[in-house]
């Protein structure tokens, strides 16, 4: 095994300890030393038999964790995708033609700063707690971050790079393909995984409002039933998701963004 | 052997560049005269900071003149065009594109075929010495390799002339002889129109066939050297020595 590898290896056993010591001290505080009653601060054995119990069983909010995440994440997806396929070009449109960014600059300075979470009232109002109205507001906390990463990468095109481009006759449309674009995409990915994280937030917090179904009313509903073992089986799901979702991205990015800065 | 006889090629009529910003008017170049002839290799030499990167920008049409006009082959300059090709003083690699995409890019925005234009940018990648490096990414390159795509990459797109801006002030000394070497190989075997700035007696010496003294800021001609010396040259050779002394001098007077 070489140097680089060994270290590799080290570095490997030491976060696997620090997760391990993690699940040690909730076990310690909950089990051994009972600091909090159970019903309130389950200890981490119970709530791994709740969440094999519950990967399968439809008690206490009808529906078992599957179809909660299912529902979810079909939301998440629906209003991210649509975030993402509108907030990208018109971000880079944006950043590219001056005459876009004239018109949609000053709605988009008023929208930016409003928190989506904000939106949850309005929207339960105006669609009630179906899929639109969480679609919209994953929607709307996804084109944010998405607009504003691909505007500024675009906006930061080195001007010489566009020289060289301009002095090898490249068009304006070849310049924003060749250059503006390729240069923006690691800005651009960014935003991609800010979004991603903010469209999690509102939707649990939308589904946290009003739902009938998915991780958020999920916890909810435990809440509501003291069943803080579900609700930490929820939470802990969540957590796993992000993981799996920031790895996604990280084989795209190796895949997309070549040769760094 | 008499330029006069030459076609000209580039012809700096008159040309002067002011730059308005908010401390006021600035007067870069005053007034500049001076032609170069077809594959001639001219160095613009000057003290640091006296607008030479500026005379090199108009020539390639990135900065236009507010007096006076630049004409290349019989047409006034109003614009970049890929007949006119530059090498920076840092590297502008794309660093998102390896280098054989990096040099293949002026024959991919004007359209040629992709075995064509890969066949000629492989020509222009063993010619500087990168052959098989193609599929590396600029960020992976020393500088002297990042600057051997750059030139690659101008000569590539088979421009009449190419400019080159400093192209080694950034190398360290070891590398930037060696860069001289190449460049002097390059262009004996690659005959084209070459416009060189540096600062540095030395490398001018060492490369040009005619070398125009610059004034300090604002820029004007202040003399003319042929460089007449046989190549490669020798940089410890006593007309080296003397002609790089002279020109140091005069140098120093167009500062004082």
């Amino acid at each position: 095994m070489s140097t680089y590898k060994k270290r590799q290896f080290r570095l490997r056993i030491v976060s696997l300890l620090s997760i391990l010591v993690f699940l040690a001290v909730w076990y310690v505080c909950t089990a051994v030393l009972r600091l909090a009653p159970a019903y309130s601060l389950p200890d981490p054995i119970t709530v791994f038999q709740s969440f094999v119990t519950k990967l399968s069983s439809r008690v206490p909010d009808g529906a078992t964790l599957p179809q909660h995440i299912w529902e979810s994440f079909k939301i998440a997806m629906a209003g991210y995708l649509m975030g993402v396929v509108i907030g990208v070009p018109l971000g880079i449109a944006m950043g590219w033609v001056s005459w876009v960014e004239k018109i949609v600059r000053p709605v988009f300075d008023f929208l930016k700063p409003i928190p989506p979470i904000a939106l949850i009232p309005v929207m339960i109002t105006l669609f009630g707690i179906g899929i639109e109205s969480k679609a919209c507001i994953i929607f709307f906390s996804t084109v944010i971050p998405s607009i504003v990463n691909s505007y500024s990468g675009i906006k930061q095109t080195s001007q010489i790079h566009l020289w060289v481009a301009r002095t090898f006759g490249a068009s304006n449309l070849q310049q924003l393909f060749t250059v503006a674009i390729p240069s923006a995409l690691p800005m651009i990915f960014a935003g991609l995984r800010v979004a991603m994280g903010v469209s999690w937030m509102g939707l649990v917090a939308a589904e946290l409002m009003g739902a009938t179904r998915g991780i958020g009313y999920m916890i909810s509903t435990a809440r509501n039933l003291l069943r803080a073992d579900i609700i930490i089986v929820g939470l802990l799901t969540l957590g796993f998701i992000g993981i799996v979702i920031s790895l996604v991205f990280d084989l795209i990015e190796i895949k997309f963004v070549r040769g760094g800065k | 052997m008499t330029m006069e006889k030459k076609k000209t090629v580039i012809e700096v009529r008159d040309v002067s560049k002011t730059f308005y910003n908010r401390e006021g008017d600035h007067l870069v170049v005053d007034h500049l005269n001076f032609n170069v002839y077809e594959n001639e290799f001219v160095v613009l030499f000057g003290p640091g900071q006296c607008g030479k990167t500026t005379v090199l920008n108009l020539i390639a049409g990135l900065e236009l003149p507010t007096g006076g006009e630049v004409v290349v082959n019989g047409e006034k300059v109003v614009g970049p065009s890929p007949s006119r090709g530059m090498v920076y003083q840092t590297t502008n690699l794309f660093m998102w594109y390896n280098v054989m995409k990096n040099v293949e890019f002026g024959p991919c925005v004007r359209g040629v075929k992709k075995a064509e234009r890969r066949k000629k940018a492989q020509y222009y990648i063993d010619l500087v010495g990168l052959t098989g490096f193609e599929k590396h990414f600029p960020v992976k390159l020393s500088g002297g390799m990042q600057q051997r795509v750059g030139i690659a990459r101008a000569y590539c797109n088979e421009p009449d002339i190419i400019c080159m801006d400093e192209p080694f002030g950034h190398l360290d000394a070891q590398t930037r002889y060696l860069m001289e070497e190449e460049v002097d190989r390059i262009s004996a075997s690659e005959k084209r129109t070459v416009v060189f700035v540096t600062n540095n007696a030395e490398e001018a010496i060492y490369l040009a066939d005619r070398i125009i003294l610059l004034h300090n800021c604002p820029t004007s001609v202040h003399r003319e050297y042929l460089v007449n010396l046989p190549r490669p040259r020798n940089y410890v050779a006593p007309e080296f020595l003397e002609l790089r002394e002279q020109i140091t001098k005069d140098m120093d007077d167009t500062i004082g």
